[in-house]
């Protein structure tokens, strides 16, 4: 087996209560900043290190590069004109803001969707998660000098984007599934094309599990790095693939099952080791139950029908007093949407509740504590954190 | 869900249960009740996870709806507990110490909402918005536009037409 670094949290000296006396002036400390301009940072966000050697003593992330106000934004908009907005909470996801939002949107106005866009919508969201893991592995390997496999995911994503490109029309913000339905029907011969996608797929991800999961390197480096102790799972909102790596089994595609997930057979993916090296296993094994899923859900679809209920006219479309929560399972974790409306027109409250929130804030700052820096980043993306889901 | 109100309901003094759907419920508590039946969901009926905390700002009513919607692993069940606080000098007790990662939660309600949680860790500290001096952005009376209006100069150059005078100026500008 690997040997696990040896405990390093006696230097320097901590308080009973785990904390460092920090005084940056004795020259001990210095305090740098990971990110926002940094290969090792996902996106828009940084990490305040204070390092003593090369060992981190405290972190803090700092947010706010990215902040447009979504919420914010949408209580000025009707219905109809917030959808536009929600996909934009998560570039490489966007399809599940979509869903929450349209099915939030249903419960409360009370619309019934169609049968067949149910399973356009779980296809949809399928695609969306494989499309999210693809980022993911190449950001992972990525933090750890494999530069070739983001490579190789990149392409493999560029395909299922051609995929979206013919279904939705465009590649990234697909705006597919709209309050009541979805905007159109599978077109011919998509699963065959699609098929073919799903099979060079499985190919590059042989690859990948040779260079990247049998790599000595990638094994050195992420076996034991970046615990989580499954008690802190609660009390830190930890969910989906990072809950799985430890043994947990939530999943919110079983645990309640929403659009067509009841009817199709799978189990959810779970690992034993919680750290970086299972975190990344489970995403794996999790890629390769979408292509199964997507399979399953293309053999299942009944042949088109319709896909649209009939909804109020959108320009005066008022929805009554009421409040709720809509749920799924992202490729980072419990994913969903409060909504809150009052009667009139514009929705009074939506408040999104994304996995990276509570992942990349307090529970990243706790991790980071005694790590080597060199795994700072490696760390970070093993949580797969996706900021604008934190300052939306 | 009706079973657990039953057991709750007297003790802490429950508001009417607003039954969403069959897993998915709303209670109204009063302050003084709110912690107690938080540690009670939390350690005693299995409502272990906090989804989600945050704010909904009642304007008309000057009062500020907080939300705590927790949910219980095992049965599949949520629980939103809902709290009504006044918008004048918002304050409320902090749950950090149940769920450590409400200290976010709290950090970004006073930056966005301006209510207060004393003895929750960094609750001032800048969490999105660096240096805001303004209202809570999220408080409903901040109007983005005119915000927009009074920080941004407009961009030079930009000017609009009517379509109609724009396109036969555009077509026919001998004006036949």
């Amino acid at each position: 087996m690997f040997k696990i670094e040896p405990d390093r949290s006696q230097y320097p000296a901590h308080n009973p209560d785990g904390s460092c006396d920090i005084d940056l002036s004795s020259g001990k400390y210095v305090k740098i900043w990971h990110g926002p301009n940094h290969p090792g940072i996902t996106g828009n966000m940084s990490l305040e290190l204070t390092i003593c050697g090369d060992e981190v003593v405290e972190g803090r992330t700092r947010v706010g590069y990215l902040h447009r106000g979504f919420e914010k934004l949408m209580e000025r908009r009707t219905f109809i004109q917030v959808f536009p907005i929600v996909c934009r909470v998560c570039v490489p996801e966007p399809d599940l803001n979509e869903y929450c939002y349209a099915a939030a949107i249903e419960e409360l106005a009370g619309i019934e969707v169609p049968d067949y866009a149910n399973w356009m919508r779980t296809l949809i969201l399928e695609m969306g998660r494989f499309n999210s893991y693809m980022m993911y592995l190449g950001g992972q390997s990525g933090s750890l000098g494999m530069g070739v496999i983001g490579q190789w995911t990149t392409y493999v994503r560029d395909l299922m984007l051609d995929r979206f490109e013919e279904l939705t029309g465009a590649r990234v913000y697909h705006m597919f599934i709209l309050p009541g339905g979805v905007r159109d029907v599978l077109p011919d011969g998509f699963a065959a094309r699609m098929e073919e996608t799903l099979k060079t797929a499985e190919r590059y991800l042989d690859d990948v599990d040779k260079v990247m999961f049998q790599n000595a390197v990638f094994n050195k480096r992420t076996r034991g790095v970046g615990y989580i102790d499954p008690a802190l799972f609660d009390s830190y909102g930890v969910t989906g693939p990072t809950a799985r790596a430890g043994g947990a089994t939530t999943d919110v595609r079983r645990d309640a099952p929403y659009l067509k997930y009841d009817e199709l057979d799978f189990e959810p993916v779970t690992g034993t080791d919680s750290d970086i090296w299972a975190r990344a296993d489970v995403r794996r094994r999790d890629t390769r139950l979408s292509i199964d899923l997507i399979r399953q859900i293309l053999v299942k679809m009944q042949k088109p029908g319709e896909y649209f209920a009939k909804i109020p006219n959108v320009l005066h479309w008022k929805i009554p007093y009421g409040e709720t929560y809509i749920r799924g399972e992202s490729s980072r974790g419990e994913y969903g949407y409060y909504l809150v409306t009052d009667g009139t027109g514009y929705p009074r409250r939506i408040n999104v509740r994304g996995p990276s929130y509570t992942h990349a804030m307090a529970l990243l700052e706790r991790l980071i504590v005694n790590t080597n820096i060199s795994d700072v980043g490696a760390l970070m993306v093993s949580l797969h954190t996706y900021p604008p889901e934190i300052e939306r | 869900m009706r079973a657990l109100y039953d057991r709750l309901k007297d003790r802490f003094q429950l508001g009417e249960l607003t039954r969403q759907r069959p897993d998915l419920g709303f209670v109204t508590v009063g302050r003084d009740h709110l912690r107690a039946l938080l540690v009670e969901l939390k350690d005693v009926e299995g409502f272990t996870h906090l989804v989600l905390f945050t704010a909904v700002d009642w304007l008309e009513d000057g009062q500020f709806q907080l939300t705590y919607l927790l949910n219980n692993r095992a049965t599949a069940q949520d629980l939103g507990v809902r709290l009504m606080i006044p918008r004048e000098g918002a304050s409320m007790d902090t749950i950090h110490d149940l769920w450590p990662t409400a200290e976010t939660y709290q950090r970004e309600l006073y930056e966005m909402f301006g209510i207060d949680f004393p003895g929750s860790p960094r609750v001032d500290e800048d969490f999105i918005l660096e240096g805001w001096t303004d209202l809570p952005p999220n408080r409903r009376d901040f109007d983005t536009k005119e915000y927009s209006e009074a920080t941004f100069a407009e961009r030079a150059g930009r000017e609009s037409h009517d379509p109609r005078d724009h396109m036969k100026q555009k077509l026919y500008p001998d004006g036949e």
